[in-house]
């Protein structure tokens, strides 16, 4: 909650320049105004459950859903996103509008929610928690701006549950996404997850996967950080952790179309991963015949990531390499909007973009990818 | 035809315990009748299974036993072939990974003085790290504390998963010991195999838990930083060895940005990350994880913005490259001389102790 | 360069602020710990409305562990990324030598010798009755 008062401000809805034709925003944290708003959505079962015993996260010391606290008031916000309403940022559409979608000039945008059902240890209560996010997402979210698509939250530990829940609403066209969090119980390329991936590459939908604020394994491989710093820089190892596994599980040899989505992961990351991964599955193939090429083609055929927080190196030039090791193609732009690390469409990049890489960027992979425009 | 890296400085080579008896001699009467009762051998630590291929290079493996266990083979194809001037042994040995810390202790005892009377006092060429028992600071202290006098042993060997973050306090008494003496903190890409190797459980395959050591790196190097380790221990150096280098100039990039806002939560870090881990950290070359392109491959290493930070090493005899191939093309000849020669003698200042 | 008049004495109490246009600029007007300081209200990193972000102290130390503060609510930390900025010089702290914003020149003048307006002044009447706080521009 924001203790300061400003005596005066003004709203930024003329901030940002419009970067010709809109933006995609591929990393839109939504959130309830007030405690029940997505509860309303459960059984009266699992009403009275969340209420008495909550919603249990693994790896969780204390009441407060972050372990690592952030560095900025309401657990990682913007300090002028609260809405002038009232409620937490991003809970109010119209400020939402006028301050990211309008303002941004955000021809889509597309929802991350970061359900607790995905993580909590209560598997029943995850997968009944992600199907009320969903009807939340419809209700209050996308029915109500064209511009908004929803995520189809599942419980992941449960793969039977997560395709019931894909097969209920992937016909439904306000979602373009299965939304998985980056810390599963397993590598993710594990067989336990086979099923959901099955469903995802029949229904034509990408898996985005996002670092939730718990896991179940330490967040290093050391044992457990001191400081939310370390935390944040390990927030860019999951996502490393999916890419290997499901490349050397074989995942893409039987899911010839299945798509990827990392966010929030960083990207510098990947061709230093690419070229390790070619090196050792040359010396120790033997060990995963299943794997009939070099693992740097399926990331380039599978794999996407969107581009909030930009990496900003310390020489501008050497992230235009990164760009072109991993392809423009693969990278779309996200704001992760109301967090306090949100990047600014106009201004992120501080590096010289062709006109096309930018568009590329900043609209046109993502309306490919998540089938914008069918 | 000389060898192009005639005179260098190999920073890592992996002599192996041929087997838990071979460390009798150095045993205290308790653990000599304790390794017989409880059956002790096969202690080989198990990031490196003798008969994985990375671990021993076809035409690097003696004909019986693992690779590393022949010192003739050793001294006939990692010094004399490749003309080293010096090679600095990692012994990687399962003693750091034992939950007994007084069993650590003692074998890690033992091996480092099978090292320094096998080893050290049968080429001069050779120089070493000290194996610690991770398991207790304290006594770990103490053995480098033992060996400090004996200037060949030029560094001190940590693993790269262990208990805790080694940036934690409770580490500080070796990097203490460690400081005083000149002696480097050597991290390894290896395991004490008491956590998750990763975030989200543990890898399905060998190949995958060793794609995955980068990771590894990164935080401890993140760990250090953080928690103050440079702050507090300024003559400190450490070497990542055998970590693939290229993943470097990305984690300094986010820990950099990250430090620039979350700066108040540590504020013992008064410069950026990035100036902190080029003024204080190492690493050896070998497995570079590059790209087949030579310039792409100078230009990843550009991005580690310093020419002192590579160290030159073979990894023998694991399976890294093919040949006399130790350094793809590429390489400028200045660039080449820091590696080889410059950068391993002013990282290890105990080498200049005993010149030969 | 001009004076604006950006507020009466008074109007900003301690520890507070008022953001507003002057001269086609946004700025913040900050009043710390007795005296008055004023940015511009543009992060350089992004662009975010870098004075709406919160007032902190200086946190420094000499060794892990240790916590010194200073400079009590005079480091603004940007409401985004969360950079600190020295209200008095605008001199970010994370990188000194690199990175600053944009601050302006605040006097206190006593009312009479200037007029009361409109806080984006363009006209000027004269009252005596308070103190007025001008910003340089």
């Amino acid at each position: 909650m924001s203790t300061h008062s400003v005596v005066s401000s003004e709203p930024e809805g003329s901030r940002s320049k419009p970067v010709g034709s809109g933006v995609v925003d591929c990393d839109i944290h939504p959130a309830a105004s007030s405690p029940t708003e997505v509860a309303q959505y459960l059984p009266e079962r699992w009403r009275k459950h969340v209420s008495t015993f909550g919603v249990r996260l693994p790896n969780q010391p204390t009441i407060n859903i972050v372990p690592y606290p952030r560095m900025a008031p309401g657990h990682g916000m913007r300090m002028d996103s609260w809405p002038p309403n009232g409620g937490a940022p991003a809970s109010d559409l119209g400020f939402m509008r006028e301050q990211l979608l309008d303002a941004c000039n955000i021809e889509f945008g597309i929802l991350q929610p970061l359900s607790g059902g995905s993580m909590t240890t209560n598997q029943e209560l995850g997968s009944a928690f992600c199907n009320a996010m969903n009807e939340w997402q419809l209700e209050k979210w996308t029915r109500k701006d064209k511009r908004l698509k929803g995520a189809i939250c599942v419980a992941q530990e449960d793969a039977d549950s997560a395709v019931a829940t894909i097969e209920r609403y992937a016909k439904n066209r306000d979602f373009v996404h299965i939304a998985i969090p980056t810390r599963t119980m397993e590598p993710f390329g594990r067989k336990r997850y086979w099923p959901i991936f099955e469903a995802a590459e029949r229904w034509n939908l990408p898996i985005c996967m996002h670092a939730p604020a718990t896991g179940y394994h330490c967040n290093t491989p050391s044992g457990w950080a001191s400081y939310y710093i370390e935390e944040h820089i390990a927030f860019s190892h999951p996502p490393q952790t999916i890419v290997t596994s499901m490349i050397l599980e074989g995942v893409f040899e039987r899911f010839t179309r299945l798509r990827i989505v990392l966010v929030e992961g960083g990207f510098a990351w990947v061709p230093p991963l690419a070229w390790r991964l070619d090196k050792q599955w040359q010396i120790m193939r033997d060990e995963v015949p299943h794997v009939k090429r070099p693992p740097s083609g399926y990331l380039r055929e599978h794999f996407w990531f969107t581009t909030q927080p930009v990496e900003e190196s310390e020489r501008p030039s050497d992230l235009l390499d990164t760009i072109r090791w991993i392809g423009s193609d693969r990278l779309m732009f996200s704001t992760d909007y109301p967090h306090w690390d949100f990047d600014d469409p106009s201004r992120a990049f501080k590096i010289e973009l062709s006109r096309e890489d930018r568009k590329a960027i900043l609209r046109d992979n993502a309306v490919a990818l998540f089938r914008l425009n069918e | 035809m000389s060898s192009p890296y005639l005179g260098a400085i190999d920073c890592d080579i992996h002599p192996a315990v041929p087997n838990t008896a071979a460390l009798t001699p150095y045993l205290s009467a308790y653990w000599r009748e304790m390794r017989v009762l409880r059956e002790l051998d096969r202690m080989d630590l198990m990031s490196y299974p003798p008969n994985v291929p990375l671990s021993g290079r076809p035409d690097w493996r003696p004909k019986t036993g693992s690779p590393g266990t022949d010192f003739d083979l050793l001294r006939a194809q990692a010094l004399d072939h490749f003309g080293v001037r010096y090679a600095i042994c990692n012994c990687l040995y399962g003693a750091q990974a034992f939950y007994d810390e007084n069993m650590a202790a003692a074998f890690c005892h033992a091996t480092n003085d099978w090292i320094q009377k096998e080893w050290l006092d049968r080429d001069p060429r050779l120089r070493a790290s000290i194996i610690l028992p991770l398991q207790n600071p304290d006594l770990a202290a103490e053995e480098i504390e033992r060996l400090a006098a004996d200037k060949r042993f030029v560094q001190v060997l940590l693993l790269s998963r262990c208990e805790l973050p080694l940036g934690r306090n409770y580490y500080w008494p070796i990097y203490r010991a460690a400081e005083r003496h000149s002696l480097p903190l050597g991290i390894h890409s290896g395991s004490m195999f008491r956590h998750s190797p990763t975030q989200c459980g543990y890898p399905s395959f060998f190949v995958e838990d060793h794609v995955s050591q980068t990771q590894a790196f990164a935080v401890q190097l993140a760990s250090f930083v953080s928690e103050g380790v440079f702050a507090k221990f300024p003559e400190l150096k450490v070497v990542l060895i055998e970590s693939g280098v290229t993943w470097l100039p990305a984690m300094i990039w986010r820990f950099g940005k990250d430090w620039r806002g979350i700066r108040a939560e540590i504020p013992w870090v008064k410069s950026t990350p990035g100036t902190i881990i080029r003024d204080h950290v190492r690493l050896t070359v070998q497995p570079l994880d590059g790209p087949s392109n030579p310039q792409d491959l100078q230009r990843i290493l550009e991005h580690l913005g310093s020419e002192d930070i590579l160290l030159f090493s073979t990894d023998y005899p694991h399976w890294q490259f093919e040949g006399d191939a130790v350094l793809p093309s590429g390489f400028p000849e200045n660039t080449l001389r820091k590696i080889l020669f410059e950068n391993p003698l002013a990282t290890y200042p105990r080498l200049k102790e005993t010149v030969q | 360069m001009s004076r604006h008049v950006v507020a009466r004495v008074g109007e900003i109490a301690p520890g507070q602020r008022k953001i507003l246009e002057v001269s086609g600029r946004r700025i913040g007007v900050f009043h710390s710990n007795g005296e008055y300081f004023a940015l511009l209200d543009r992060c350089p990193h992004q662009g975010a409305s870098l004075c709406s972000g919160m007032l902190v102290s200086l946190v420094d130390s000499s060794e892990p562990g240790e916590y010194r503060m200073s400079r009590q609510a005079e480091m603004l930390r940007c409401p985004w990324h969360g950079w600190e900025f020295d209200i008095r010089t605008g001199q970010s702290w994370c990188d000194p030598a690199k990175v600053r914003v944009k601050t302006y020149l605040v006097t206190v003048e006593p009312g009479a010798e200037l007029a009361k307006g409109p806080y984006v002044a363009t006209t000027y009447s004269v009252t005596v009755e308070d103190d007025y706080v001008l910003v340089e521009i």
